[in-house]
């Protein structure tokens, strides 16, 4: 297959950004996307002019599940297909000569780096501000068996717990809203009963910090989840919702 | 006399049992007042390095830690699929603390310390309590209860799981504990940097070099200790399971700065990942293991047929019953699909080196990994369950999918969007991939390296797993040395080294810091017309092809005099576009770590070389029985062989040692699944 490819540079956080246009032929139909930016930085490396540099993208476990590459791909996060991470997405769901958009995240809270790689630490921030049960890591716990949690339960937690921390959600979102994410990890301590205890203050905390990084609020489009590669339901929002207006009631 | 002192294993005298507890109440202490001035680098957040982080901050010291992404919950150990063992005895299959022992060092061919495995295996039960204490969402039973599903290598239900997803959701907690201490500034954590030397003062660990992998920065870092947990090497391989930015630098200038590198020939290759397909292909991906508890292997029995499904006349369901070779259940009886990693690959290669693969690739490399047994079988069980009286076909299939799902949906997922074919109505086709390295930086007792106050844990060092691992063994290992053995163990050493922070102005961190920038200088300014993964892929050609599944005394010595070809062509010819001041460049990332490798390769055929016996994942060809199995020699080769690097010397001078194992609690058996 043959593509024309139109391609976010940008030098570094300061300096403006462009398109810039490339050709690239003979790509099989079963190479990944990645694959295929691979072959062309390749080519870009071998043609050596001195002006054109390799192109910079995130990715590392190339299976969907360390949370790492990005891409705007013709207008979607992680590109045309439902459920999967940029690394997942196949050359076979282009056509044969089609032009192909590929932009960073676009996101104030998650400034460029370079070309297509943005920086997603206030993720990380978000969950240092409080996603997290305070159980020392060493010494003695009790039992596993000794908190039975129905299976529902356990599945209910688990489902938002897959979530990778991509931020897709938030490129996918008009207002660039982290509620998707924030919900994920909320309603997976809330659901269990070993993150009950410190329910009310975690999502003040969460949510407080989500806000002074500069994310915005969610207004129910549902973007985020048709883009999340995890398939993690808008209904964790409300749940986070709920558990937010719960924590004023004492 | 000096390698005596380096050779100190530091294994206490007392009975396996109490070994570890005895150990324990023997160490030194450092009182909480004086920990908060002591500095420890942690190199590497993975589940290992994640775990020790967590643990020692919040002991009280002073944390800064290291990797090379953007966040430690990208960590490789995220992709852990299967699942973590415990012998919790939940299931009540007289599971025990001695059978998990048992199984541990017997699937590691008796190539591991005996005493290291029992820790493990005492420690195993409390990982999970802590895990769980965190909130990681295991998965249950109806009742509420844990649940546990089974692994190769084994005959009870020990592997606990949340899905396939369980490193994701174990590293998830580890970083959320580390979290919480960066939010409190007791670590600091260095995102997106590389480490790139060990500063040695006085023959002991005292610092880092770092390169900020976004300025372009070179950093000095000092600090009492240094943990190294930066994971294994399998990228030496090209493809491998690991995820692309995985790599052995830092162990390697460990290694060159005088830390003993043992066994580095153990690389365990996994039977079911998706077979290669393409030359444009960058990795491959793992089919978790867990797959064969309801999997069955086969490849046509008939030459003929295996043609007819390669050029895609035939498909799997049109081979009858009959004519299906289930290779596995034939040889092996009593484990059948469940035998352990090197037994299925190696009788995977079998198959395929005799004509019967199915997969269309270059090497017709690939057989099957069927479900429809189970999906039929559970979609029974839920119709009797539901009271539905003689289903057809079509409702059990309905069913069965469904049960399938619940168990392994992502992967089953995962491998559609791979492939384009759907595994619940035709069956997986997978063949054997480098997955995981059981050899690594020399470590004691206590995993400190040879080099004091250097310590190495995680994938990185090489004491637990012997000759091969069992699945779900790695978790367990990293987080066990990262929460429940390091924190220990350092004090140990601290308790002596309180005072003795050095200055980064010291003359050794210039000379290092010297040293690695004129490596850097030479790769930007060297004017080749290569590509790095040129390099790269031609290694992991090289590796694969003689250094891989199984070796021989002709193919070692051509992979060492090629890779040494290799390494002078790549000096010569690589080509690494941009600016030494350029900041984020991942071609150079790329270029040092694969220096590293073309280095590291060639001690892995030495290494190979000089084993002149099949055990575990070492298979060597001229050392088998009549059926074609390891042929281990305990006499010869019962050690640990532990490499020295002599400084500017070439690898090919590196002297090895020895370290004996001493089995006093297991008797040394051959290794049977029959
Ligand atoms: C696909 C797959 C599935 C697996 N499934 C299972 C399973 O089901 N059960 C099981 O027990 N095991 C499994 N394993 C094995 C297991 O996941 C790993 O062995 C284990 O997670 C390694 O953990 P680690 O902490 O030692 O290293 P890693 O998780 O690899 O972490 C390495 C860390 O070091 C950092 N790093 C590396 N080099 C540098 C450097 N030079 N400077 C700074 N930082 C550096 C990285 O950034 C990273 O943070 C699987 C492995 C793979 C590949
Ligand atoms: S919620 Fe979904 S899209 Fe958002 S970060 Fe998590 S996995 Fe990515
Ligand atoms: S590279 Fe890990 S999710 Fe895509």
């Amino acid at each position: 297959m043959n593509f024309k490819l139109k391609i976010w540079r940008q030098k570094n956080r300061e300096e403006k950004g462009y398109f810039e246009t490339y050709k690239i032929d003979n790509i099989s139909p079963n190479s990944s996307f990645l694959e295929m930016l691979d072959l062309l930085n390749n080519q870009i490396i071998c043609n050596k002019k001195q002006d054109s540099s390799p192109i910079s993208f995130d990715h590392d476990c190339r299976e969907g599940i360390c949370g790492m590459c990005s891409l705007y791909i013709n207008g979607r996060a992680h590109g045309p297909d439902n459920l999967i991470t940029t690394c997942q997405l196949h050359m076979r769901h282009f056509h044969d000569g089609e032009s192909i958009y590929v932009e960073p995240w676009r996101a104030k809270p998650f400034p460029i780096i370079k070309d297509l790689i943005v920086d997603r630490s206030s993720f990380d921030r978000i969950i240092m501000s409080g996603g997290y049960i305070s159980v020392s890591t060493f010494g003695k716990t009790i039992d596993g068996n000794m908190i039975p949690i129905s299976k529902d339960q356990a599945d209910k937690a688990f489902d938002a717990a897959t979530c990778i921390g991509c931020g897709a959600c938030v490129a996918a979102c008009k207002n660039r809203s982290a509620m998707l994410f924030v919900s994920a990890k909320i309603s997976q301590f809330a659901l269990l009963p070993q993150g009950k205890i410190e329910r009310k203050k975690r999502v003040l905390n969460m949510i407080n910090k989500m806000d002074e990084e500069g994310f915005g609020t969610c207004t129910n489009t549902k973007a985020c989840e048709v883009e999340c590669p995890k398939g993690i339901s808008t209904e964790y929002i409300s749940f986070m919702n709920r558990e937010y207006i719960q924590s004023f009631i004492t | 006399m000096e390698n005596t002192l380096k050779f100190n294993s530091k294994i206490p005298v007392s009975s396996l049992t109490h070994k570890w507890e005895d150990h324990k109440s023997t160490l030194k202490l450092v009182a909480p007042n004086n920990r908060y001035n002591i500095e420890i680098i942690v190199v590497g957040t993975g589940l290992a390095g994640g775990a020790a982080a967590a643990s020692l901050s919040e002991l009280g010291y002073k944390v800064k830690a290291f990797c090379y992404q953007d966040s430690p919950r990208r960590a490789h150990s995220v992709a852990a699929q299967g699942g973590i063992n415990a012998s919790k005895n939940y299931k009540g299959d007289n599971d025990s603390v001695y059978q998990l022992f048992y199984d541990t060092i017997k699937g590691g061919d008796y190539r591991s310390r005996e005493a290291n495995v029992y820790r493990l295996s005492q420690i195993s039960s409390n990982i999970i309590d802590q895990c769980v204490a965190q909130g990681v969402p295991f998965a249950r039973d109806y009742a509420g209860y844990l649940d546990t599903r089974s692994f190769g290598g084994t005959k009870v239900s020990r592997t606990f799981y949340a899905k396939g997803q369980t490193g994701q959701q174990l590293l998830l907690a580890c970083y959320s504990s580390m979290s919480r201490q960066i939010g409190k500034g007791r670590i600091k954590m260095y995102n997106r940097h590389e480490m790139l030397d060990l500063v040695i003062v006085d023959g002991i660990a005292k610092g880092i070099i770092a390169r900020n992998l976004v300025s372009g920065e070179i950093e000095r870092h000092s600090a009492h200790a240094i943990v190294i947990a930066s994971g294994g090497y399998g990228n030496v391989f090209f493809l491998s399971t690991n995820a692309m930015g995985s790599n052995a630098s830092a162990i390697w200038k460990v290694h060159k700065k005088g830390g003993l590198f043992a066994n580095p020939c153990y690389t365990q290759i996994h039977p079911t990942c998706i077979p290669v397909h393409g030359n444009y292909q960058s990795k491959l991906t793992l089919m978790s293991e867990s797959l064969r508890n309801d999997g069955r292997i086969w490849v046509p029995k008939k030459l003929e047929d295996a043609v007819y499904i390669r050029n895609g006349t035939k498909k799997p369901e049109d081979i009858i019953e009959n004519n299906r070779d289930y290779y596995l259940e034939r040889r092996y009886p009593s484990f059948g699909n469940l035998v352990p990693r090197d037994v299925a690959s190696r009788a995977a290669k079998e198959r395929c080196d005799k004509g019967f693969g199915i997969e269309n690739n270059d090497n017709k490399e690939g057989v099957f990994l069927d479900f429809s047994f189970s999906i039929e079988k559970y979609g029974e069980e839920k119709a009797n369950e539901l009271g539905i009286k003689q289903p057809n076909f079509l409702d059990k299939k309905k069913l069965g999918k469904k049960i399938m799902e619940s168990k392994y949906g992502n992967l089953f997922h995962m491998y559609e969007k791979i492939t384009n074919e759907n595994p619940y109505n035709t069956p997986m086709k997978i063949y054997p991939a480098v997955h995981y390295t059981m050899g690594g930086l020399w470590v004691d007792y206590n995993l400190m390296s040879s080099i004091p106050g250097c310590y190495v844990i995680g994938e990185a060092n090489f004491s637990d797993h012997g000759a091969n691992r069992l699945g779900a063994s790695a978790l367990m290992q990293g987080l066990s040395d990262g929460y429940f053995i390091l924190p220990y163990t350092i004090a140990d050493y601290l308790s002596e080294h309180l005072t003795e922070k050095i200055s980064t102005k010291h003359i050794a961190f210039q000379l290092s810091e010297i040293n690695v920038k004129n490596r850097i200088q030479k790769l930007i300014q060297n004017n080749g017309n290569m590509s790095v993964d040129f390099f790269h892929k031609k290694l992991g050609n090289i590796m694969w092809k003689y250094v891989g599944m199984s070796r021989n005394h002709i193919g070692l010595c051509k992979a060492i005099k090629y890779i040494q070809e290799l390494r002078d062509e790549f000096w010569k010819n690589v080509f690494v576009p941009g600016n030494i001041d350029d900041g984020l460049n991942s071609e150079l990332e790329k270029a040092g770590r694969v220096s590293d490798f073309l280095e590291l390769g060639e001690l892995m055929a030495m290494d190979a070389l000089n084993r002149k016996e099949s055990c575990g994942s070492h298979f060597r060809e001229e050392y088998q029985t009549k059926e074609g199995e390891a042929m281990r020699d305990d006499i010869h080769y019962k050690y640990v062989s532990v490499w020295e690097y002599k400084k500017n010397k070439p690898i090919s001078d590196e002297i090895m040692h020895k370290e004996d194992l001493n089995f006093s609690f297991v008797k040394l058996q051959s290794r049977s699944y029959k």
